[in-house]
């Protein structure tokens, strides 16, 4: 039977979480409760003894000073309605799975298969509201119907007796394990059919591509050679499928382009990937010879950099958006670990030393009605930032550099991009770290968790389908302490040499991670039957391609493999043997030793064909917007501080922790009060020596709507700015792409996409462009094309983003720099020229204009002002240094003034400018590769020595009197304002989220 | 061996910090500072009894998932260590009888405090204090003040008045079981270190007393002075680039969470060694 405990708070103890729950009920949807309070239920479906109940609920399930618990009766009273919200059957239950091992360790004996425990939540809710009203707050608020179900009851229905009435979310089936076959030679109206009811996402000539390779006689004989029919097994066409996807394949970058620019020259681009990326960091190494820093670029699941002698540096960037919008807290956890995986996974593995977060949303403020099946940006908002909290924090990885960036556009699909970094040692017994070879006879074994029915077929909005009993496949939920336990087990696994290669399962599942694997060897031999699972009833193809987390791939030799396995029992993490790495040229899965799967190798990993895009770009008539210079620009530079893409975001920052593992030197937070923004992060990932490593980024979709040439080009130059500001070496420093575009590819749902290809197009131009002048290799990336939302006729694309991250290195943190202004009498610098360049930025549009003139960047004078700023702060003579970029100079002014609690006198005369510019556009353009210094008086000479010949101007002085004076061009005073209001305006908008 | 300073920090399980804590012993002058899965205690192969200072390390033992640490308490109460009677818990015990010294930080702290360990002002080894669910309902990081009660018998803090160091928790409010434990602890000067505002005065008011603990305790001791608990981390302030400021201070080349491992190891090399 099923046994009910349920904990709560005792009188008198604050009930933190209800308070909550009932201060964001007031925000979201606005019903005023007076009290909230909340209870803890565990559903315990296991043969167990009352006493032994009874030890659990005492014991690890209640804490005897702050909570009362109850069996089987109810805990609740004084409230009006009640809400119980549990977890959909097969949704990974975190608490649940601990609760389940806790009563293990009591009784001493496992539980049978089949028994589990289920975690829900009780809301009393007290106040003035209707069953309705509670429905809608379920539903709207406390619940997410793809995961989570619900119970109301009014007060007079809650049994005094027994309570909530049981519900045990156990996954039932009577499915059958089975193997289909499906007859391709069919019409090629059937083959779409076939790809659309499947939910394979292949296309007409990828479909009759696999159609052809099964008609050839050779491969017929061979088929038949291992008992398998003429027609493809379901197991065959998913691992297709899976390996042929975009997500996999990334068949947009690899497409054939036909490109037209605005003066009608044609131009054909073989993969954009190949040509732009792999071109630009080719080039760059060859140019570097002996300097070449990178050790693994585009071929593992993360890039590797050398750090030093002893040691090399990961890095990696993921997006998460789909399932971050069906699931904002799911998608944003299984982002993070999942990324993780990555850095784990790389090479020989690697350990773990920070993570990084950039966020793209609509305004969590939003009150414009949003089409059906979006969430409020809101509740994507408080999701997003929580899952990646648990998923960092809880996995002991500081969150060190981040971004929020606000678009309403964003309300159609938010972007959730998740970053890891980690470090290897240069060698492992002998050999480089960042290789690694699977060898013909190795073991398959998985590690870590089990398999269900998890991301199959990705995230769908569908959820009719759905009976009582069905897993939710549609989303997933990492579990980041199972991870942990593997990464520790992994660890020493590693010290012992016990694998000859290792990587993770993400997308695709084993079919991508043995497949990949595979090619060292050319070929495998797989058992899916011998496949841990979370609850029966799975198909072998969904075995295959499960996107279950928590899981990597290991290639052991046989001679470690009773170690391996002996390792794993200690430390209590599942491993099982699916099979071996053979030769045989077959990508060959069995179940219950038939074969389900008998695909060549090279027809799976080469036999995709390749698309053909129409790329037009066209100069769209974007104009200068005339209006007159504002009276008080003291109240426009509070107005801009203000805005969302500019304010503090340390609400969100200090729910990271950025601290953890004692190496962040330059934090995210900084300054006399510790709350000013900090350009980059500056991380020592190792304690006997001084060196660092610095990582930043660069964001900026608002110049997509002009050109996104130009955007790309403003993003290096940001993430690069962030970097040298700090201190970070511009002479060992790599970036990471990450794309995120809207459909570029034309067709009826699209029209407009031969102009989003070819906004493709020019953002990889700029990449290669930039890149190249800038000297900075690309190590790793990803895309992700579709984030489009289109239900009916509502259409909403994303502006087209690229986050541009930076790792790189200082060879001592102790000559590292922060923003803040130090010293009164200090003296303020502005390194580079200003133009009338305020295209795309902050103050046009808050003025509701978008402008003509988009920033661009002058590579060449960058670089050489960002070797002689890495001068500068060797020799020590940087006070503070801070990066003007969203909001311009004036921001960056105050930022400087108010993080350091001192105020600044500033004289916009002696700003060098390009042309005229009127006060204004001096002031909030966004011109790029400037930077703010701070130097101590007696370091004058010396600093302005090493910028002799480049652009540097004395524009002011650090000043006691706690004020940003600001005078114009012709001496009128334009701004004098406290910088406590200005710090004001800046913090208050997100303060409370 | 017998003239080493021996320190073990335990680790799995979603242990977070045991890194930083072995540097941090080491810094402070310990010859060894093992970080030790807690497997290895499991199988046997390593014993507690072998070393003289054991660091239980913040992280999120289990993900908090029942409460903070308190999987983790139960695990080590029951799970028996391989080839013997005893579990982990046991060990412990004996291990504190023998006159050694333990140190739990954040998640650490709160798993001495759930197995009863502190403040076990009856030596009853029962649970009468608890850390729970900060005020603000939400995981902090921030830097905090610490006054020390100079008259405890704390061992780890002696000499010190003060200390500045990061707090980051989500369930860091230490409350107790009635008034009058809260009595005890302070009259037996058992409240080792308070929250406090810039003055050094122990305050109630958010953000300096970061999770709204009474009484603004934020670490205790046992009547022994021995086993000492606390949500602040010391050790991520061991060297100045840890302290938030250091690109504007003139700070000591070392960092005040050390002075908590030194009094450790010193105290090891006058009396246990």
């Amino acid at each position: 039977m099923a046994w009910r405990i349920v904990t709560g708070l005792k009188d008198g103890m604050i009930d933190a979480r209800g308070e909550r729950v009932r201060r964001e009920i007031r925000e979201h949807l606005g019903f005023e409760l007076t009290a909230v309070k909340t209870l803890d239920v565990y559903t315990v479906d296991a043969e167990l003894s009352q006493a032994e109940v009874e030890a659990a609920a005492q014991g690890p399930f209640s804490d005897p000073v702050i909570q009362n618990v109850a069996i089987n009766q109810p805990l609740a009273s004084d409230f009006d309605i009640l809400i119980e919200v549990g977890y959909r059957p097969g949704v990974t239950d975190n608490v649940g799975r601990t609760a389940r091992e806790a009563i293990q360790y009591q009784t001493g004996r496992p539980f049978a298969a089949g028994e589990g425990v289920y975690t829900s939540t009780q809301y009393l809710l007290s106040g003035d509201i209707d069953t309705s009203q509670a429905e809608q707050i379920a539903s709207g608020f406390l619940a997410n119907g793809l995961i989570q179900r619900w119970t109301i009851l009014k007060r007079d229905e809650l049994d005094p007796q027994s309570g909530v009435p049981v519900t045990v979310p156990r996954v039932t089936s009577d499915s059958q394990p089975q193997v289909r076959s499906i007859d391709l030679a069919v019409s090629d109206e059937k083959l779409l059919q076939i790809s659309r009811d499947g939910m394979l996402a292949l296309n007409l000539e990828e479909m009759q591509t696999i159609q052809q390779h099964v008609a050839d006689s050779r491969i017929q004989k061979a088929r038949g050679d291992v008992g398998l029919g003429a027609d493809l097994t379901d197991v065959e066409l998913e691992a297709l499928a899976q390996t042929w996807s975009e997500h996999c394949k990334h068949k947009i970058f690899a497409a054939r382009i036909d490109y037209v620019d605005e003066n009608g020259h044609r131009e054909q681009i073989d993969s954009l990937f190949k040509t732009y990326i792999v071109g630009a960091t080719s080039t760059i190494r060859e140019r570097m010879g002996d300097r070449d820093f990178c050790l693994s670029v585009f071929k593992d699941n993360a890039g590797v950099i050398r750090f030093n002698d002893d040691w090399s540096l990961v890095f990696k960037v993921e997006t998460h958006n789909s399932p971050s919008a069906l699931d904002p807290y799911g998608g944003a956890l299984t982002g993070i670990v999942g990324v993780n995986r990555d850095g784990v996974g790389t090479g020989m593995g690697a350990r773990l030393i920070f993570n990084t977060d950039v966020f793209c949303f609509a305004s969590p403020f939003l009150e414009k009605e949003l089409p059906p099946r979006l969430l409020h940006p809101r509740r994507i908002f408080d999701g997003v930032v929580e899952g990646v909290e648990h998923g960092g924090n809880k996995s002991g990885i500081p969150t060190i550099n981040g971004s929020l960036v606000f678009d309403d556009r964003f309300a159609g699909k938010p972007l959730v991009y998740c970053g890891t970094a980690a470090i290897m040692p240069a060698e492992l017994h002998g050999k480089p770290c960042h290789e690694k070879q699977v060898q013909v006879g190795d073991h398959i074994l998985m590690a870590g968790g089990r398999i269900g029915k998890d991301g199959i077929h990705g995230a769908t909005f569908s959820s009719e389908e759905l009976h009582e009993g069905s897993p939710v496949t549609a989303v997933q939920i990492g579990d980041p302490i199972t991870q942990r336990r593997m990464f520790d087990f992994l660890a020493i696994a590693q010290q012992r040499g016990l694998y000859n290669s290792m990587t993770d399962n993400g997308a695709g599942g084993l079919s991508s991670s043995v497949g990949e694997m595979a090619e060292d060897t050319g070929g495998f031999e797989m058992h899916l039957d011998r496949a841990p699972l979370k609850y029966p009833g799975l198909q072998p193809w969904e075995i295959l391609i499960s996107e279950a987390q928590e899981r990597m791939t290991l290639a052991v030799p046989p001679v470690h493999l009773e170690a391996f396995k002996t390792l794993a029992k200690e430390m209590d993490v599942e491993v099982s043997d699916l099979g071996q790495f053979t030769d045989s040229g077959y990508f060959h899965c069995l179940y219950e030793g038939k074969t389900v799967s008998y695909l060549p190798m090279d027809f799976l990993h080469g036999g995709v064909p390749q698309m053909v895009i129409p790329a037009r770009w066209e100069l769209r008539d974007h104009y200068e917007p005339d209006f007159a210079q504002p009276d008080d620009l003291g109240q426009t530079l509070n107005g801009l501080l203000g805005r969302l893409n500019i304010c503090s975001k340390e609400s969100v920052v200090r729910r990271y922790d950025h601290e953890v593992q004692a190496g962040t030197v330059i934090k995210p937070l900084t300054g006399a009060n510790n709350d000013g923004p900090s350009d980059a992060a500056v991380f020592r990932p190792v304690f006997d020596s001084f060196e660092g490593a610095v990582v930043s980024h660069g964001i900026c979709p608002s110049y997509s709507d002009i050109d996104t040439y130009h955007m790309m080009a403003c993003a290096i130059d940001e993430g690069l700015r962030n970097y040298v500001a700090t201190g970070g070496n511009i002479d060992h420093v790599a970036g990471l792409d990450n794309f995120c575009w809207c459909d570029p590819v034309k067709s009826e749902k699209t029209p407009d996409g031969e102009y989003k290809a070819a906004q493709l197009v020019r953002a990889n131009k700029a990449l290669y462009d930039y890149c190249v002048a800038f000297g900075v290799p690309l190590i790793s990336g990803k895309d992700s094309m579709k984030n489009d939302y289109q239900i009916g006729d509502t259409k909403i694309s994303i502006p087209p983003t690229v986050l541009f991250s930076v790792i790189g290195k200082i060879d001592d943190v102790r000559c590292a720099v922060s923003m803040d202004a130090k010293k009164t009498g200090d003296l303020i610098y502005l390194l580079g020229t200003t133009a009338d360049e305020l295209g795309g930025s902050e103050y046009y549009d808050s003025l509701g204009e978008l402008g003509k003139n988009v920033p661009k960047v002058d590579a060449e004078v960058a670089l050489q002002r960002y070797r002689t700023l890495n001068r500068a702060q060797r020799q020590q003579l940087v006070a503070s240094c801070h990066d003007l970029s969203d909001g311009g100079l004036g921001v960056s002014l105050a930022e400087t003034a108010f993080a350091g609690d001192l105020g600044l006198e500033i004289d916009l005369a002696r700003v060098e400018t390009v042309g005229t510019l009127r006060d204004d556009k001096l002031l909030f353009s966004e011109s790029q590769s400037r930077l703010l210094v701070t130097v101590h008086p007696q370091h004058r000479q010396a600093f302005e020595d090493l910028f002799a010949g480049q652009s540097l101007r004395l524009i002011g002085t650090v000043t006691a009197d706690k004020i940003l004076k600001i005078s114009g061009q012709d001496g009128t005073v334009l701004v004098d304002t406290d910088i406590i209001h200005l710090k004001e305006a800046w913090q208050a908008p997100l303060r409370e989220l | 061996m017998s003239k080493q300073v021996r320190t073990i920090v335990i680790a799995g399980n979603g242990t977070n910090c045991e890194r930083e804590v072995a540097n941090a012993c080491r810094l402070a002058g310990a010859e060894v500072a093992d970080i030790v899965h807690i497997a290895e205690l499991l199988t046997g192969r390593v014993r507690l009894e072998d070393y003289h200072f054991l660091n239980l390390a913040g992280g999120f033992l289990d993900g908090d998932d029942l409460g903070s640490a308190k999987a983790g308490a139960n695990r080590l109460r029951h799970a028996q260590v391989a080839g013997s009677t005893v579990s982990v818990a046991d060990q412990l015990r004996s291990f504190v009888a023998d006159g050694k010294l333990v140190m739990g930080v954040c998640n650490g702290f709160q798993l001495l405090v759930k197995m009863g360990l502190l403040p076990d002002l009856d030596g009853s080894g029962r649970q009468t204090t608890s850390l729970t669910f900060n005020d603000r309902g939400r995981f902090e990081d921030r830097w905090s003040w610490l006054a020390v009660d100079e008259d405890s018998p704390c061992i780890f803090t002696r000499g010190h008045k003060e200390f500045y160091l990061p707090v980051r928790h989500g369930e860091g409010k230490f409350v107790v079981e009635d008034e009058q434990v809260l009595q005890r602890l302070e009259e037996q000067h058992l409240a080792v270190v308070r929250y406090a505002d810039t003055e050094l005065r122990p305050t109630m008011s958010y953000p300096d007393n970061p999770n709204g603990s009474v009484s603004a305790i934020a670490g205790v001791c046992d009547r022994s002075g021995r086993i000492f608990g606390l949500m602040p981390h010391p050790e991520a302030y061991v060297h100045r680039t840890h302290h938030p400021r250091w690109t504007r201070e003139e700070l000591p080349e070392e960092g005040m969470g050390l002075w908590m491992y030194q009094n450790a190891v010193r105290f090891v090399r006058d009396e246990l060694l």
